[in-house]
């Protein structure tokens, strides 16, 4: 076969079941388009070898006929779950050298259900970031490119959602803490889903936000996003957050039919100096969706505005205390030491030396809002805002409403190092829909929706009710189906 | 709220990062923009609501108090910067 590469997960499931191809020819032509894919610094730890064996043992899998839908399937591995014997950095300097001795759970059930890892993927340092210009190996580069700029693959999962995009492999993992599935799958004309929180085992993922954070797929399409995701999805003891409830076979919700669903229009998500085009394809995603049959109605959800500054203060604080681990005392990086240093001068000079200026930032912030004197005022403050804004949710899920469509970025994506001299709380601002997601632990889907004025994807995003990840893939079934969207970039980089 | 370098200064030392005495200010300054943004918070009513500590309702589950892993002292040391004598070793800490 041809062009094994533009085959989606489903299209190369169904082909090395019928025996058109297989795992071994599919691991090959990815790790070729992995290969010529160096200009976009997507991949960043080589797994070739892993993947050549992996891709045999599925060989056999498949003529023994035991193949679930993973199995052969060449994908990329963000850096930020630990995989045994395989360099995991979180993209930051402080965890050079770091080999795991142990497989997240996630990464462990995809490699069970026969998926081959093709590489470890480029990303924010300790996915703080919504560029991927925060990264130790550097930023990784948006395929799409509309004149002599390198854009943005957004992020923190950029160098999985450039991967995709590319079509170096299949599909790929990523995270989400604030949007980092959502965001980047938007800039990357692509599909990302974020699952309810603890659908997905956290066990082996370097931790960012532990309230906050969940893994996910970032996938071709809403049928690949669901299969991806029900073999990355289910219980496990190893994380106390994880919900002990059956996983649905998520495929199977995929009939596109929406007749009487509910849904709605938050009038909170209309920002100042949103695109003419992003306003055009939100409000056809809305007539899409009553052309299919549902009902679309407005809604409000009235403390969205206040979600980023919540959000700036609940992750910082849990990353400041995730993050102490760094100490250069048990794994990673710790710095050369002068005579006379003491214990506290190497924490000191490990952690300066070894976290880049963002994750400071931010392990600095979240030590303020949680110190003596500070707590209430900003830590206690913003977890009852995060309740409030789960409410909102809470009751217009009580109202009926079914999913709420919105658009997955303010914009399209920007130029890399166009924000360089920004305040921060800029960078911030590209996570204000996404954002609001996470803080209520539900499910979102990012799928791509048209492009903007210069050519450039935007995406809509379906947010769901909590564990009805299944409805929420169906109705991103029948908006996809309505858009169709179908746009690539041009290979520059090959 | 506006930060000083010496708060800056203090949080640094919280958090165990090194910062040069020429980098505070700027540093400061960050926190302020930072801390500026954050206290839109203070517009909303907060009276009478929880602070949120988990999106699920759901007690964390208990498992039986029993030993379900060991014998991993290679495994746990493999990665250290420097051990020793099956230890993580580090700078003398006590006199």
């Amino acid at each position: 076969m041809s062009d094994l590469m533009k085959l989606t997960l489903a299209g190369a499931r169904d082909a090395l079941r019928a025996g058109e191809t297989t795992a071994v020819e599919l691991t090959e032509a990815s790790l070729a388009a992995v290969a010529a894919s160096k200009p976009l610094n997507a991949f960043v730890h080589d797994t070739s070898e892993i993947a050549r064996s992996q891709a045999k043992a599925a060989d056999l899998r498949i003529q023994a006929g035991d193949a679930p839908d993973m199995c052969g399937l060449p994908i990329g591995m963000k850096d930020l779950f630990c995989t045994k014997g395989v360099a995991t950095q979180a993209a930051s300097a402080i965890l050079d050298g770091f080999k795991p001795e142990y497989e997240s759970t996630v990464s462990q059930k995809l490699f069970d259900a026969g998926a081959v890892m093709v590489g470890k993927l480029n990303m924010d340092e300790f996915a703080m970031g919504s560029s991927n210009e925060t990264s130790v190996y550097g930023n990784s580069v948006n395929p799409w490119k509309v004149d002599e700029r390198e854009l943005t693959p957004g992020g923190s999962s950029g160098g999985s959602a450039a991967a995709v995009a590319a079509e170096t492999c299949l599909a790929a993992t990523g995270t989400d803490t604030g949007g980092s599935i959502r965001q980047p799958a938007a800039f990357t004309g692509i599909t990302g889903i974020k699952p309810t929180y603890g659908r997905c085992s956290r066990w082996g993922i370097v931790a960012f936000a532990s309230s906050l954070d969940q893994a996910g797929p970032i996938t071709k399409d809403v049928r690949d996003a669901a299969i991806m995701l029900e073999a990355m999805c289910g219980f496990d003891a190893k994380d106390s957050t994880s919900m002990n409830l059956p996983v649905p076979n998520f495929e199977a919700a995929l009939t596109g039919d929406i007749r009487g669903k509910t849904i709605g229009i938050p009038k909170e998500y209309r920002v100042d100096g949103m695109p003419d085009a992003l306003e055009t394809l939100w409000s056809e995603g809305r007539q899409m969706l009553r052309d299919a049959g549902a009902i679309v109605k407005d809604i409000s959800l009235p403390h969205t505005k206040y979600a980023l500054p919540a959000y700036y203060v609940i992750a910082p604080a849990e990353a400041s205390s995730n993050l102490a681990r760094y100490d250069g005392v048990r794994f990673g990086h710790r710095a050369k030491l002068e005579a006379g240093d003491g214990i506290t001068e190497m924490y000191e000079k490990t952690r300066a030396e070894g976290f880049g200026s963002e994750v400071q930032r931010r392990v600095m912030v979240g030590t303020y809002v949680l110190s003596a004197g500070f707590y209430d005022a900003y830590y206690n403050r913003a977890r009852r805002v995060r309740a409030l804004i789960k409410k909102d949710f809470d009751d217009v899920f009580a109202a009926g409403v079914d999913a709420i469509l919105t658009p997955s970025t303010p914009s399209a994506a920007f130029g890399l190092g166009e924000m360089a001299d920004a305040d921060p709380v800029q960078m911030y601002l590209f996570d204000v829909f996404t954002v609001t997601v996470n803080l209520a632990g539900l499910p979102g889907i990012s799928v791509p929706a048209g492009l903007d004025s210069k050519g450039l994807p935007l995406g809509l995003q379906l947010i769901g009710r909590p564990w009805e990840e299944g409805d929420l893939l169906n109705t991103a079934f029948a908006l996809e189906n309505a858009l169709g969207f179908n746009a690539k970039p041009t290979q520059w980089w090959r | 709220m506006s930060i000083d370098t010496k708060t800056a200064g203090r949080v640094a030392k919280l958090a165990r990062i090194k910062v040069e005495e020429a980098d505070l200010p700027a540093l400061a300054q960050e926190f302020t923009n930072i801390l500026g943004f954050i206290e839109q918070l203070n517009e909303v009513d907060v009276e009478g609501v929880e602070p949120m500590t988990s999106v699920t309702p759901q007690r964390l589950y208990r498992r039986d108090d029993a030993v379900t892993d060991g014998d991993q002292q290679a495994a746990v040391l493999a990665n250290a910067p420097d051990a020793r004598e099956g230890f993580f070793a580090v700078p003398m800490v006590v006199e």
